[in-house]
């Protein structure tokens, strides 16, 4: 079964943490990946860095453009995730843009996806009309789960179609907003959560954006099965470095 | 066949919207309604009206006889430099400040890079009483001060884009971000053919007016509504795109895609986006775009601010890849000097722009009959520094 699949079958709210592959050193990413999952983190968002990162905020894409700076490639990630199995068991999803997948090329991209052991993506500006019309067969041929993103200004009707195409979770965007630009949940946003929760969707959720802390990490969780962070976890590499991975899982999620 | 887009915004294997779908209501929503909207009568009416009596169309089209001697052959140069605010750029957002209104939208962002665009949108929105907030790369704020100036005069709030190069695909990903930050009130007006459909369709169908405008003149001086060739300038391709819009299923009218060349194609200071781009996504759309192995956008370099483009409108990619259009790409020196040979023979100065379009009849011959339009998109006024220190005047 895919590792995706089967974590979310846990019975726990799910903390999944994202980082820019490359970032801060050119080779931590595996480093990060171990640390992560050693201090409890339950799923890992892989960030492979794009010159024009539409969806994220200023902490992201500074992230991104150090590490493009440092000579961070697609080829690059892959060579670093080429030992990552067995030594690491939790799910590892790749998010990235689309662009340089293309570039790539998507069945490559796969199929090295799979080599490596990735088991999902994350595309945000491959939408989900023209990832069913042309690449879905692909991504299921090498067991790979897309994730879609849902915001709060998404219809019913295309949720419902969401929904449908995906086979994992859906990735709920917490309020109308880039990567890394709110501070707490406000009532609009928790009836949000709600909303989705009783749409009762055949897809579990977890919800990103704007998450940092114990508060916004329970909050986001009442209804979902787990929560992303992604902003914040970079600033405190910033402030940090990668040394005190342990600390920041513990201020999100006291065990 | 067709060069038009296709109901999913498509040019060939070109166009589409590759979009986060934090963006998909408010592009679905424009989408959904952009054709139906430009058909009302009262749309029309109003558009055409402020065409005529604010931007001052039409614009002439004006047989250049000294400068035809001088190629002999037959050009005329479609004078959209007379139009208000300088350029071409003002149809479009004209055009889109009214379909905004009509969306019940009451902000209006948009991005600029030398300050064309950031002018002709405060413009209409100072016209329309509409807040309006224009990004601009910090490199091009210092590079462009009168035109940052002008859209202060209009009222508009000018936000520096601080991400990446700092330049113009910067200011583009800003504006799309604040689009992404408030998907309810606000209207996005791109200034070129680029972006997620429909705005490559749209924008062209409002820059179609200059061919529209073509034909009838055409017809009154040479009794001919199709002339052999029409010749423009292409960064992203909005004028290009409004002077080729009711030639594009005529065949018998030459298609010509003039390129800046940069200090030459070659020497990593270009963008011949055709000649140097591959296929791939940039601000939501499949184009030909300036990008490394790896997939990473690249910077472009023109000594014309409006041609420093790392991708081009989807339209265009498609009229290059299909053969239905020639490709030209011409170089800074050569553009300085068409542009001071155009102030000399016509007394015209154009912008820089526009001078690349006025260059290739150097080495581009035609024929001593044929008749050439080339849309002559912008004037030269924001440009004098640069003819300044090029010339040393």
């Amino acid at each position: 079964m895919n590792r995706i699949k089967e974590k979310l079958q846990e019975d726990k709210k799910l903390l999944s943490i994202y980082f820019t592959s490359g970032y801060p050193e050119i080779n931590d990413t595996v480093e990060i990946i171990k640390s992560l999952e050693k201090n409890g983190v339950d799923f890992i968002e892989i960030g492979l860095p794009f010159s024009d990162p539409l969806a994220d905020g200023p902490t992201i894409q500074e992230s991104s453009t150090i590490a493009l700076k440092s000579g961070m490639t697609t080829n690059k990630l892959f060579e670093q995730l080429k030992d990552i199995r067995p030594e690491v068991s939790i799910p590892l999803i790749i998010m990235g843009y689309f662009n340089p997948i293309l570039q790539f090329g998507v069945e490559k991209f796969c199929a090295k996806c799979e080599e490596v052991g990735v088991d999902g993506l994350i595309i945000p500006d491959l939408p989900v009309d023209v990832y069913n019309d042309n690449y879905k067969p692909i991504f299921d041929k090498h067991g790979l789960k897309n994730i879609f993103l849902i915001t709060p200004q998404t219809s019913e009707e295309r949720i419902r179609f969401i929904d449908e195409v995906s086979d994992g979770f859906i990735y709920m965007v917490s309020t109308a907003s880039v990567t890394g630009s709110t501070k707490g949940f406000g009532e609009e946003t928790k009836a949000y959560f709600k909303r989705i929760a009783d749409m009762k969707l055949k897809n579990p959720q977890v919800v990103g954006f704007g998450i940092s802390d114990e508060d916004t990490f329970n909050d986001a969780t009442k209804y979902a099965k787990g929560a992303i962070i992604g902003s914040a976890f970079i600033k405190h590499l910033n402030k940090h470095g990668k040394n005190n991975i342990k600390d920041f899982v513990k201020s999100v999620r006291p065990v | 066949m067709t060069y038009q887009a296709d109901e999913k915004g498509y040019y060939g294997e070109f166009g589409g919207a590759f979009i986060p779908e934090m963006l998909y209501p408010n592009v679905e929503e424009l989408r959904k309604q952009y054709l139906d909207i430009m058909k009302e009568d009262s749309f029309q009416k109003e558009f055409k009206a402020l065409l005529k009596d604010y931007v001052g169309r039409p614009t002439p089209l004006y047989y250049a006889e000294r400068f035809s001697k001088k190629y002999n052959t037959k050009v005329y140069l479609k004078r959209e430099d007379l139009c208000h605010t300088g350029a071409h750029k003002v149809n479009n957002t004209i055009g889109q400040i009214l379909m905004a209104k009509r969306l019940g939208k009451n902000r209006i962002i948009a991005e600029t890079g030398a300050g064309q665009h950031g002018v002709a949108t405060a413009t209409v929105c100072a016209l329309m009483g509409i807040e309006c907030i224009v990004y601009m790369g910090e490199i091009d704020i210092e590079r462009q001060a009168p035109n940052v100036a002008r859209m202060k005069m209009l009222g508009a709030k000018v936000v520096p884009a601080k991400s990446g190069s700092k330049t113009l695909k910067d200011a583009t990903n800003e504006a799309i971000r604040d689009w992404i930050n408030n998907p309810v009130d606000t209207h996005y007006i791109i200034g070129s053919v680029v972006g997620p459909h429909p705005y490559p369709d749209m924008v062209a169908r409002f820059q179609a007016v200059i061919s529209e405008e073509i034909k009838t003149q055409l017809k009154e001086k040479e009794n001919r509504e199709n002339p052999d060739y029409v010749v423009a300038c292409v960064g992203g391709g909005s004028n290009a795109a409004g002077a080729f819009f009711h030639y594009l299923d005529t065949p018998e009218v030459g298609i010509i895609a003039v390129e800046a060349a940069g200090k030459g194609i070659y020497t990593g200071e270009s963008a011949a986006t055709s000649a140097l781009g591959k296929e791939g996504i940039i601000h939501g759309s499949k184009t030909l775009l300036m990008q490394t192995d790896d997939g990473q956008i690249t910077e472009p370099y023109s000594i014309s601010a409006g041609l420093d483009y790392p991708g081009v409108g989807p339209m265009h990619a498609h009229l290059f890849r299909s053969g239905r259009g020639e490709f030209i790409s011409i170089t800074d020196d050569a553009a300085m000097k068409a542009g001071l040979q155009l102030a000399k023979l016509e007394g015209i100065i154009p912008a820089i722009e526009s001078s690349h379009a006025l260059a290739i009849f150097e080495d581009r011959k035609f024929k001593e009959d044929d008749v050439v339009v080339v849309n002559l998109s912008g004037r030269g006024d924001k440009d004098l520094n640069t003819y300044i220190d090029y010339f040393e005047l």
